[in-house]
């Protein structure tokens, strides 16, 4: 059934013909390319005619409080908005998610409150026409609340189950944009038309009727994404026949997911190299120049950074300075030890010197030992420059999900179009350990959850009393995590099925569950305490324990030194362990991550003060890093302790940030690039997942903090994403400048 | 055998090529005037540690090195303690990483030039340029660091040579000037570093009630810097291949 359009012509042949197969399209044509970036072109003067307009919008955006406008008529879907454009006569790559640039949509369908609220906050009313058009619909929010148990509900409101994707979409789900441009919605249709008519003929129980509910869903959906590409007057039915076209359609695909969906992170996938092939085409052909062929780019990616949902401000708290999680995944190494960098791959890291450093769309780069020495060179320039990039190990990634898999967020990883996620938060481990010491009483706001124990006694804490104790509630509290879990995907598939986002996954698609913890330093850094030096407690009234006084000092996580590092690397090993014990909803596989996103300082907030001398209501630090300031041994013996704790644990993702000063970093420019490149390359030989790169002086965020108005576009990454400084609470502003700079004294 | 350690950094860049485990021993005889760690000085204090256990700790590092990095030994001076940094050298020497010594060269005896057997490079300060200064600032005289830059080029070890430069003190021309006559009999000096002089260090010596001799010199432009570093010269290199190769 070999498939045969014309705009295929000048590919070469494989099984990608014959089924939907990006990959096998991909390894059959890309152009790998290991030289430098002398070839890249800087931006056209359409380009910074039209950038210039976009940053006057971002100014105005940020003037009237980070919301620009918000469309309170209708219901955000693919179709419902007039088209929209920044500059209709000079936009090369079109297509807004309203009808007008910034303007945020209401998406009510994971959650009616959140959505109300959002537009309340920032002074807009929620039409009477959409009110009563919900009156009569249930949402994801309301469905999981309708089932939620009494403990669950008491595990959120304290806070050791917390940033639930139960009240807005949950995002994490990456669709196969470029199969839109690959083969055209048509084929995409009568594709999923036949697994329909295949799947019929299983025996119908629950599980085939919703599989086939959803295929008439995704089949729907495809429909209307050719009507929304229409109304721009393209006609996204056929393959894409040039670099335009393919730019074009996956970028309709992604906006079409957008449009449809806020998920909290919505990531674009692995399309540079994709593209490139297209591109390549092209330039070959003689039909596109390497300037056009980078304006295209810029052009996509400036579409990409006016991405926006409406968010709440106890969502923002969460997720500080309004991400999309755009990521895109660029390199990485081919099952057959080719690297898969193009120049497309150079091209997308350089959209950062055209239009300027931003934070979207959430450039990753998959690092591996094999990666041309000259892209490696390339990358590093970038995050010295830029400070906009991350790093994520492929050789480690690669193993497990072959070579066509691409970032969600900031860490998770998935094969694209084969494995989707159902995103699940964290649950907060200091906590869990206060909890547990009080047997089921929380200190903070005086409820109780879980199994109910006497307070641990005695004056002095012992580390095997207390691991004991804590074991038993690390086991009670995964069941119900899993078990929160369950109900809030089932909810979602329910309520605010991802259509079109699915409808770009093989109808068979794998499923994993994303578990996390938040405060691993913290609580290794505890633990150690107790171990290694005097831990005394202080009770209230009633005997519970609020407080701790330390004596002697003890190893802390962050120095390279196993006794504390390796309590670390257990404890994920363990919650892991113990979350596999209770089965996930759909048969998905449980993953881990250590990752926080800007949710430390709120966990923070949340949790008493710990054994190993942190305050009350002191933040976190984020994802797996050492808590700020506690490492002593300098930045590589840092990278070690994180480079320690085991992928395998944690597959989903074990995020470090990570800040130097140039000076630190080297004498001349040079030198910082390759020192940068030999710190990168030595801490992923060791074994590490992730690292933020942000190279800059402690001094510039706090003029930044305090004079705002005088770095609009200062990037940092904080974890695992990247954001506007400025866009950040002053509490999380402040948090990131506590954080640990590695300078030299 | 032990050594006396003050600290370690994992991730130095500044003491020597590429990234680098620089080791800060601990003691030093001299006094100079802008020393920035003055905690190095006692003789008696930091943490004993054995060198096959330091280099242990080394190896937790050998990723990070690539082809130009590795180990530094810096100080306090290290010159008081050559045995122990000899046998340090040599671990590290047999698994094929890099090893720079900082030194003062106020010491040159058997021991040291056991030392210097081990050694790949020599970051060896000359802290002014005339015997004078040398002794009411540092407290010894210009031919110790001499004599031994004499003995790096003798043994064919490469040697990179520092000097702070302290505005109103040696931050002149004709400093520069007899700096790059006392080096250009020595073809292994392959650079020169001039270093801004920094006062990050008040704060240490407030905490040990230790007078901060040039707590009263303003810190070092880098414009100044700059200025300086076109006027060194490099042995052998004449004025087209004039300041760093």
């Amino acid at each position: 059934m070999a498939m045969q359009f014309s705009e295929w012509e000048g590919f070469r042949a494989g099984d990608w013909q014959e089924e939907i197969n990006v990959r096998d399209f991909i390894q059959k044509n890309y152009t790998v390319y290991e030289g430098d970036a002398a070839f890249l072109a800087g931006p056209t003067e359409r380009t910074s005619k039209l950038m210039e307009k976009l940053n006057h919008l971002f100014q105005v955006e940020r003037d009237l409080g980070g919301v620009f406008s918000v469309d309170t008529e209708h219901v955000a879907s693919l179709t419902h908005y007039k088209p929209g454009y920044l500059d209709k006569e000079n936009e090369l790559i079109v297509g807004l998610q309203t009808s007008r640039p910034l303007e945020r949509g209401i998406n009510p369908f994971g959650g009616m409150r959140m959505a109300k609220q959002a537009c309340e906050e920032y002074g807009y009313e929620m039409s009477e026409r959409i009110l009563k058009e919900f009156t009569y619909r249930t949402t994801h929010n309301e469905g999981v609340f309708r089932v939620y148990t009494d403990e669950m509900l008491a595990a959120r409101k304290i806070g050791i189950l917390t940033g639930l994707p139960d009240a807005y979409g949950r995002g994490r789900i990456i669709g196969d944009y470029r199969r839109v441009a690959l083969y055209g919605v048509d084929k995409l249709i009568e594709e999923k038309k036949k697994d329909k008519a295949e799947k019929g003929k299983n025996w119908m129980g629950q599980d085939n009727i919703r599989l086939l509910e959803e295929l008439y869903q995704q089949i729907t959906f495809l429909g209307r994404l050719k009507e929304m590409a229409a109304m721009y007057g393209y006609d996204v039915g056929r393959p894409a026949k040039d670099a335009r076209e393919a730019i074009q359609w996956v970028y309709f695909a992604y906006l079409a997911a957008i449009k449809e969906q806020n998920g909290a992170a919505m990531s674009l996938g692995r399309v540079s190299t994709f593209l490139d092939i297209y591109i390549q085409r092209d330039l070959v052909r003689g039909v596109l120049t390497e300037g056009a062929a980078q304006e295209l780019m810029d052009d996509m990616v400036m579409k990409l950074r006016m991405a926006r949902h409406l968010r709440t401000p106890e969502y923002n708290e969460l997720f500080g300075g309004d991400p999309m999680w755009i990521t895109e995944s660029i390199g990485g190494i081919g099952e057959n030890g080719v690297p898969l960098v193009t120049k497309n791959s150079y091209r997308v890291l350089n959209t950062l010197y055209n239009l300027g450093s931003a934070p979207e769309p959430n450039l990753t780069v998959l690092w591996s030992e094999q990666l041309p020495e000259n892209f490696k060179r390339f990358c590093a320039k970038v995050s010295i420059d830029t400070d906009a990039i991350q790093y994520e190990s492929d050789d480690l990634m690669r193993p497990v999900y072959g070579d066509d898999y691409a970032i969600a967020c900031c860490v998770s990883a998935m094969k694209v179009g084969k494995q989707m996620q159902f995103f699940g938060a964290r649950c907060n481990l200091p906590k869990l350990l206060l909890l547990s010491m009080n047997g089921g009483h929380d200190q903070n706001t005086g409820g109780e959850v879980g199994p109910k124990m006497e307070p641990l006694q005695g004056d002095v804490l012992n580390y095997d009393e207390v691991m004991e104790r804590f074991s038993f509630y690390r086991e009670w509290l995964c069941n119900l995590y899993v078990n929160t879990m369950n109900v809030i995907h089932y909810m979602h598939d329910k309520y605010a099925y991802e259509k079109i986002q699915m409808a770009l996954h093989d109808t068979d698609v794998e499923r994993l569950m994303a578990f996390g913890v938040a405060g691993l330093s913290v609580i290794a850094d505890s633990l150690s305490a107790i171990k290694y030096a005097k831990v005394k407690v202080i009770r209230d009234e009633q005997g519970y324990i609020r407080d701790f006084e330390v004596e002697g000092d003890f190893p802390k996580f962050g120095n390279d030194d196993d006794r504390v590092d390796l309590i670390a690397k257990e404890m994920l090993h363990n919650v892991s362990a113990d979350l596999k014990k209770t089965p996930a909803y759909r048969n998905a596989k449980h993953t881990l991550s250590a990752l926080t996103i800007t949710s430390n300082v709120m966990y923070g907030r949340k949790t008493g003060a710990t054994p190993d001398g942190r305050k009350k209501g002191e933040p976190y630090a984020p994802g797996a890093n050492p808590m700020h300031n506690r490492e002593k041994n300098g930045a590589l013996a840092s990278l070690n302790s994180v480079a320690k704790l085991s992928y395998e644990d944690c597959r989903d993702g074990i995020s470090n940030t990570f800040s130097i000063t140039p000076d630190t970093l080297g004498k001349t420019a040079e030198e910082r690039v390759e020192n940068l490149m030999q710190i990168l390359g030595g801490y992923f030989k060791n074994g590490a997942h992730h690292i933020n790169v942000n190279v800059l002086n402690r001094q510039t965020l706090i003029d930044a903090f305090e004079h705002p108005e005088q770095y609009p576009n200062l990037t940092i990454r904080v974890s695992g994403y990247a954001v506007h400084f400025c866009k950040l609470s002053r509490e999380h502003q402040k948090e990131v400048i506590m954080r640990t700079f590695h300078e030299r004294m | 055998m032990k050594g006396r350690v003050h600290s370690i950094q994992t991730l130095g860049t500044l003491d020597g090529p590429g990234v680098r485990f620089v080791v800060f021993l601990q003691g030093c005889r001299l006094r100079c005037g802008y020393c920035h760690n003055p905690d190095t000085w006692d003789l008696e204090g930091g943490e004993e540690r054995e060198a096959e256990e330091l280099f242990s700790t080394v190896l937790r590092y050998r990723n990070y090195f690539g082809n130009e990095g590795g180990v530094t030994v810096s100080g306090g001076e290290a010159l008081l303690q050559p045995e122990f940094v000899a046998e340090f050298f040599a671990l590290c020497r047999e698994n094929g990483i890099h090893t720079a010594l900082d030194t003062s060269g106020s010491r040159l005896d058997k021991a040291v030039d056991r030392l210097l057997g081990v050694t790949d490079l020599c970051l060896l300060d000359i802290k002014m340029t005339t015997d004078g200064e040398y002794r009411d600032y540092v407290g010894c005289g210009l031919d110790g660091p001499l004599g031994f830059l004499k003995r790096l080029d003798e043994r064919g070890i490469d040697a990179w040579i520092r000097q702070v430069i302290v505005e109103g003190l040696n931050d002149t021309a004709e400093n520069i000037g007899r700096l790059n006559s006392l080096i250009a009999p020595y073809r292994c000096v392959k650079k020169v570093e001039l270093l801004p002089f920094r006062k990050l260090c008040s704060e240490k010596y407030d905490e040990l009630g230790i007078k901060f001799r040039f707590g009263g010199y303003p810190e070092t432009a880098e414009a100044t810097v700059e200025r300086l570093g076109k006027l060194v010269r490099l042995p052998g290199c004449g004025e087209s291949g004039a300041g760093n190769r």
